[in-house]
């Protein structure tokens, strides 16, 4: 019963605040309160006893929120601190849009003959979970890492500014000549 | 020794280890207070009512405003930053009592120290005010380099002792503790409660370059709430570290909870008068610090508690 309160109350702040994103004019409040609505979410996994789960949501999304604020108020031009600016743009399509996902969904909520549940939930949720995700597709995972990796860090090094030859000349021999001097005198 | 395992007490405690969080928070300030005292050439104990004068002055202070402030979102990063610190004692277990026996407890934890990113750009954000903006920005560049550090310094002692559950990492180091098989995880960890404090060598958000950065414009009881924040994470941290990695309760002649309520003295006392010892480093120098000292550091302190652990089966 007062799981079922906590739940309600979670999943009513979680909407709530997701819908303030864009009621809001300040870029700052829209981005913490989707992190507030992610907390909620996150929240509402512990309550399912999936804690590992419901804390990583809270950790991640508050630290990328964190991040996110940053960068949408470096982008966002004519800086929206100052200057309040609406939060919504393609009006018609996204209410469209969000409509009919939502009439979609609640219309497969109540229309869908929902079968007994079989089976009991196993003993340690996380364990059942990482075995579901990861057990059959360990080898897949072991070839996707080190291609992520790579990804990542040749788009670091094609998108960075300035690369090793620029800094140390074209042998690599030179002393660094970087505008910012880094902590561990390179 | 704790091999009993933890019992969870009620939440009718919670009042209790917030008054503990006090304690020591005060306790901090006081030492701080007589450190800055002996600094200035004054006798140390003339330094002692620090915190009692701080709290008397601030609460009678009038709240300064500042032009088209968002006072939200300041106040709750204001207020954020205690919070983050009381809900992080929540799962540090005192001898064999805890309030959450979370199986997760070190996430949990993690968790907690990533709301304070928030609640330091909010409280930099909030009024409106160049200095704490950039104060703002500033505590964001230090917890990119700080925070993947820390989060490898956490790992090590929950791979070692094969669990996440807070009692359970306390219970496993038996008369060998991780601070003596993992001290780089140990300063790392430190040196990352230090930097969400917003403490010494990690200050330069709140330094004295920028006006006060997130201090800037604080006054009255939202700043009281922000100065005790800081002290009370930098508890909060201290006494995380114990279970972690000073054996928990563990020790001769006095019972669990007694240990740990010193240990944590201890190593708050530490950290405090760190602020004295160390230079601030600016956030553009430490990044580098952090990702290619500190990382690879820790990442190799993981590498060899892995070794270790399986090598005993």
């Amino acid at each position: 019963m007062l799981s079922d309160l906590v739940f309600w109350g979670l999943a009513v702040v979680a909407v709530l605040s997701g819908a303030y994103v864009f009621r809001v004019d300040s870029m700052a409040r829209a981005t913490y309160a989707l992190a507030v609505s992610f907390v909620a979410v996150g929240a509402a996994l512990l309550l399912m006893r999936l804690d590992y789960v419901g804390l990583v949501t809270v950790l991640m999304m508050v630290m990328e929120m964190a991040v996110m604020a940053v960068y949408m108020v470096m982008f966002m031009g004519m800086n929206p601190a100052l200057m309040p600016m609406s939060m919504v743009h393609g009006n018609r399509t996204a209410v469209a849009a969000a409509v009919t996902v939502f009439v979609v969904l609640g219309g497969g909520v109540l229309l869908v003959d929902w079968p007994a549940r079989r089976g009991v939930p196993a003993p340690d949720t996380v364990a059942a979970l990482g075995e579901a995700l990861m057990g059959s597709k360990m080898l897949v995972m072991m070839a996707i890492s080190p291609v992520m990796i790579a990804t990542m860090v040749a788009g670091i090094a094609l998108a960075a500014p300035r690369g090793r030859y620029d800094r140390f000349g074209d042998d690599l021999r030179e002393r660094a000549s970087d505008p910012q001097p880094g902590g561990v005198g390179r | 020794m704790p091999d009993v395992g933890v019992v969870e007490v009620g939440a009718t405690w919670a009042p209790a280890a917030v008054a503990v969080v006090a304690g020591l928070a005060v306790a901090a300030s006081a030492l701080d207070g007589a450190l800055a005292a002996r600094s200035a050439g004054r006798p140390a104990r003339t330094g002692l009512s620090a915190p009692l004068d701080e709290t008397a002055r601030l609460l009678r202070q009038r709240r300064r405003v500042t032009v088209a402030a968002d006072s939200a979102l300041w106040r709750a990063g204001g207020g954020g930053l205690l919070v983050a610190a009381l809900l992080m004692v929540v799962v540090v277990p005192l001898g064999r009592f805890t309030l959450a026996d979370l199986p997760v407890g070190i996430v949990w934890f993690n968790a907690m120290d990533v709301v304070v990113w928030a609640a330091v750009w909010l409280a930099g954000w909030g009024p409106n005010s160049a200095h704490a903006l950039v104060a703002g920005y500033r505590f964001l560049a230090l917890a990119l380099a700080y925070e993947l550090p820390l989060m490898f310094a956490l790992t090590a002692p929950a791979v070692a002792a094969g669990s996440l559950r807070v009692g359970e990492v306390a219970a496993s180091q038996d008369g060998w503790w991780y601070v003596v098989q993992m001290p780089v995880a140990f300063l790392v960890f430190c040196g990352g409660v230090v930097a969400f404090s917003v403490w010494g060598p990690f200050s330069v958000p709140a330094g004295a370059d920028v006006a006060g950065g997130i201090l800037t414009e604080l006054s009255g009881v939202d700043r009281l709430l922000v100065q005790a924040g800081r002290y009370a994470l930098m508890v909060a941290g201290s006494a995380f570290a114990v279970p972690l990695f000073l054996g928990g309760g563990a020790g001769p002649l006095m019972p669990g909870w007694a240990w740990v309520l010193v240990k944590t003295a201890l190593l708050l006392a530490v950290l405090v008068a760190l602020r004295r010892r160390l230079p601030a480093l600016p956030p553009d120098r430490f990044a580098e610090v952090g990702w290619l000292v500190l990382l690879p550091l820790t990442l190799l302190q993981v590498l060899v508690v892995a070794v270790l652990a399986v090598g005993r089966g």
